[in-house]
């Protein structure tokens, strides 16, 4: 155990840190689920690509610095203390593009990733459906190969699909034998947004904006060459999809612990009224321990796999743990804002309370979306401790 | 950056492991129990003769000089089977303080024999109130208004205290300072002392992740040949998330306690503030594994004859041991709301 950055980590740290500094927006953008700042977002990514910062963990020939978990951890460091974007393309980047490495053909590859990278293709996921939530196995939209074996056609409804509102691609599982059951005769299927017959229709969210959508699909026509595995293959890709989801490419550490600096920043500010309520303080120290222990066990995590080692059912505590982190956090301090903590940040009154509400409406969803945090303890149940299923 | 054991560190592990869980049985503590000093000497011998009570005495004085990082696996391990001999506070807490205390001689004479299970030595600090473990000690170092002294048993009065917990002795120790040496006072003492909790409350911690597995281990079991319903209640999912709650709770306890015995071993500036951290974590992590696993035993949980409560109640008593929680969270706030405080992303390591 050597618990310390060697002097090309520190020398990579003050790189992402410089061109960081260099090069995010003075003036936050708008929020992504705007149209005008999903526009912001998606060049920001086009800058980032151009600074080969996009996705560093992709290899050199695809626009990526062949980093390593440990450089990618220290890019998320400076990324998040610096204050820069949220990405746009984080379904493309950190979760198809993984996906099409290991199933994707060369020509898909050639074809489709470029496009991410750069941000000129934005993705959305089309897993969930009206009756297909938790248990994703119950997927009814159809895919049907034409009859001389060159296109499917889709029919269905997936709903839920985030940024799917402005987004250009959608990636998710169609059902391609109608007599199939549950997790068999499903495939992995790419679906460009701007096909015919396909519907978005935008869902507002908490906050009034439309950050996801229901996409209907009529009589839509995709060339199988937009099939991403072999037919009936689409359980086993998706699920290494959500591997990379649950594992560690969704919520890195930096995002809570900078959380937590702002929450504890916060509470010294406001020490005086906070402390009338004691369970305001100690929510504070858990929120900085609990950012802490989650960065621990990811760089635990981080270095088993460097080591040629693999992630299993534990993943699934690391998206209990993070989610409810977040809204303890943003509960907390709510309850040191007082009778601020309901107001727009707009608002004549608000003064200085910042993106806290924001985040809070946000971190509703934390423990609802990639798996309920319900369908991860019943995964720790059976998988890490064995229990028994029936 | 690895933040991994080594190999070696994993191989101990699991042959301290395999002998701790073969020897100190349920039945084996419970006969324990029965017997006057609750301790064996020839468990004792064992643990000596594995290099367990010389570990991290200097190889000088015949031991393996190994530092806090090498045992704190070992120690989750003596947790894991609640194991009563007082070997985790003589190799983090009594052979430190007697190799940092700069009396040459005292550690010269003592040190040999700690290593070889010829001696134990025990430390009793102002916080814990009590001394643990006094009765089978040879040497006993014992701070007394801000010193610290070596008291040799024959000149160390008793008085003995039952803890819930039978396999915990805790004792009231009076003695002539006279008649002891005094080995640092001020602020050296202050300093070693500060260590010494520092130590303890991380072989605490340690043994607390040791707890809270086999909690977790006992409970699985249980539910699943436990019958109602027609069904295992391990198939129920009210029992299930009992359980998944302590597992991924445990998960994020495990690395601040790894984080603070290397923080210790290497001395860093951070070392207070990893232990706090540490014992806040684990103790919480075991707390929760007792509350949930009585729950899923049903009854059977609420008896003396199930041995779930050999473990449940080390658990308890470890709360308060090397400062409260309280105390910790107090060092945790004095940290993080000093005005130089190392906050946000980057600044764990
Ligand atoms: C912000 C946000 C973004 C999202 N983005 C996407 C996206 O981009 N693409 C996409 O496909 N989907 C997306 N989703 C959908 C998300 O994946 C689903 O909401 C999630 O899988 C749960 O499904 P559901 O909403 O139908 O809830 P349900 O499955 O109906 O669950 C409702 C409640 O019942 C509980 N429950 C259900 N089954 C069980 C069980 N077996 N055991 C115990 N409890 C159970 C759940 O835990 C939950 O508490 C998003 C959701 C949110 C909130």
């Amino acid at each position: 155990m050597k618990l310390e950055y060697t002097a090309e980590h520190q020398a990579f740290r003050e790189e992402v840190r410089s061109w960081l500094k260099a090069n995010v927006p003075a003036e936050p953008l708008k929020s992504f689920d705007t149209e005008e700042g999903f526009q912001q977002h998606r060049e920001w990514e086009a800058k980032l690509y151009e600074g080969r910062w996009g996705m560093i963990t992709w290899p050199e020939e695809m626009g990526g610095r062949g980093a390593d978990l440990m450089q990618w951890l220290i890019f998320e460091e400076e990324y998040y203390a610096a204050s820069a974007p949220l990405r746009v393309n984080q379904n493309g980047i950190f979760l198809l593009g993984p996906t099409l490495m290991e199933y994707g053909t060369e020509e898909q590859k050639k074809r489709f990733l470029n496009g991410m990278a750069t941000g000129k293709d934005i993705w959305c996921q089309g897993w969930s459906e009206p009756n297909a939530g938790s248990d994703m196995a119950a997927i009814r939209s159809r895919a049907d190969l034409s009859e001389d074996g060159s296109h499917y056609i889709i029919n269905g409804q997936k709903t839920w699909s985030t940024r799917a509102v402005w987004a250009d691609w959608c990636f998710g599982m169609f059902r391609t034998d109608p007599e199939s059951e549950r997790h068999r005769g499903l495939t992995f299927i790419l679906v460009p947004l701007d096909s015919e017959g396909i519907t978005v229709r935008p869902i507002p969210q908490l906050d009034g904006l439309p950050g996801f959508a229901e996409i209907f699909f009529d009589n839509v026509k995709v060339p199988v060459d937009c099939r991403l595995g072999g037919e009936g293959e689409g359980w086993s890709v998706a699920m290494a999809t959500a591997g990379f989801e649950r594992g560690l490419m969704l919520r890195s550490p930096a995002r809570f612990q900078e959380t937590a600096k702002r929450l504890v920043e916060l509470y010294k500010a406001n020490q005086e009224t906070a402390d009338e309520d004691p369970s305001i303080r100690e929510a504070v120290l858990r929120a900085y321990m609990d950012a802490e222990a989650y960065c621990l066990t990811t760089y635990q995590t981080a270095c088993r796999l460097m080591q040629g080692g693999k992630i299993g059912a534990e993943a699934s505590t690391n998206k209990i743990f993070w989610s409810e982190l977040d809204q303890q956090m943003h509960a907390t301090a709510l309850k040191i804002l007082e009778i601020r903590g309901e107001l727009l940040p707009e608002s004549p009154d608000a003064g200085d309370v910042g993106r806290w509400l924001d985040g809070w409406l946000f971190a509703q969803s934390g423990p609802i979306y990639a798996g309920t945090n319900e369908i991860q303890r019943n995964i720790i149940a059976e998988r890490m401790l064995g229990m028994p299923r029936k | 950056m690895d933040f991994t054991f080594s190999e070696d560190q994993l191989l101990f592990q699991e042959s301290v492991r395999d002998f701790l869980v073969n020897e100190i049985t349920p039945d084996k503590i419970r006969q324990l129990w029965e017997t006057d000093s609750g301790r064996s000497d020839e468990l004792w011998q064992q643990l000596a003769e594995l290099g367990l009570t010389g570990l991290t005495v200097p190889e000088d004085f015949g031991g393996l000089g190994m530092n806090e990082l090498d045992f704190v696996l070992l120690a989750q391990e003596a947790g894991y089977v609640a194991l009563s001999e007082p070997l985790v506070n003589s190799v983090l807490v009594a052979t430190p303080l007697l190799s940092e205390c700069g009396n040459s001689a005292i550690a010269e004479q003592w040190l040999p024999k700690i290593a070889s299970g010829e001696a134990r030595a025990v430390v009793g600090l102002a916080v814990n109130k009590l001394v643990e473990d006094a009765h089978c000690a040879d040497l006993l170092l014992l701070e007394k208004d801000g010193a610290i002294y070596a008291v040799e048993a024959a000149n160390a009065s008793l008085r003995a205290n039952e803890s819930v917990d039978p396999g915990r002795k805790l004792f009231a120790v009076d003695f002539d300072p006279a008649a002891a040496v005094c080995l640092a006072d001020g602020d050296t003492a202050q300093a070693l002392l500060n260590k010494a909790l520092n130590r303890g409350a991380l072989g605490v911690a340690a043994q607390s992740l040791g707890l809270a597995q086999r909690m977790i281990d006992l409970s699985v079991q249980y539910t699943s040949e436990r019958k109602q319903f027609g069904v295992a209640i391990g198939s129920f999912q009210a029992v299930k998330h009992h359980m998944a709650n302590i597992a991924y709770k445990l998960e994020y306890a495990k690395t601040p306690v790894y984080r603070a015995a290397y923080d210790i071993a290497n001395d860093t500036p951070r070392a207070e503030l990893s232990v706090s951290h540490a014992k806040l974590a684990a103790c919480e992590v075991a707390d929760l594994a007792a509350k949930n696993s009585i729950q899923v035993h049903g009854a059977m949980g609420y008896t003396w004859e199930v041995d779930l409560h050999i473990f449940m109640k080390r658990a308890w008593a470890f709360n308060s041991s090397y400062g409260t929680a309280g105390f910790h969270k107090n060092r945790v706030a004095a940290a993080l709301l000093a005005d130089n405080a190392a906050l946000g992303a980057g600044a764990t390591f």
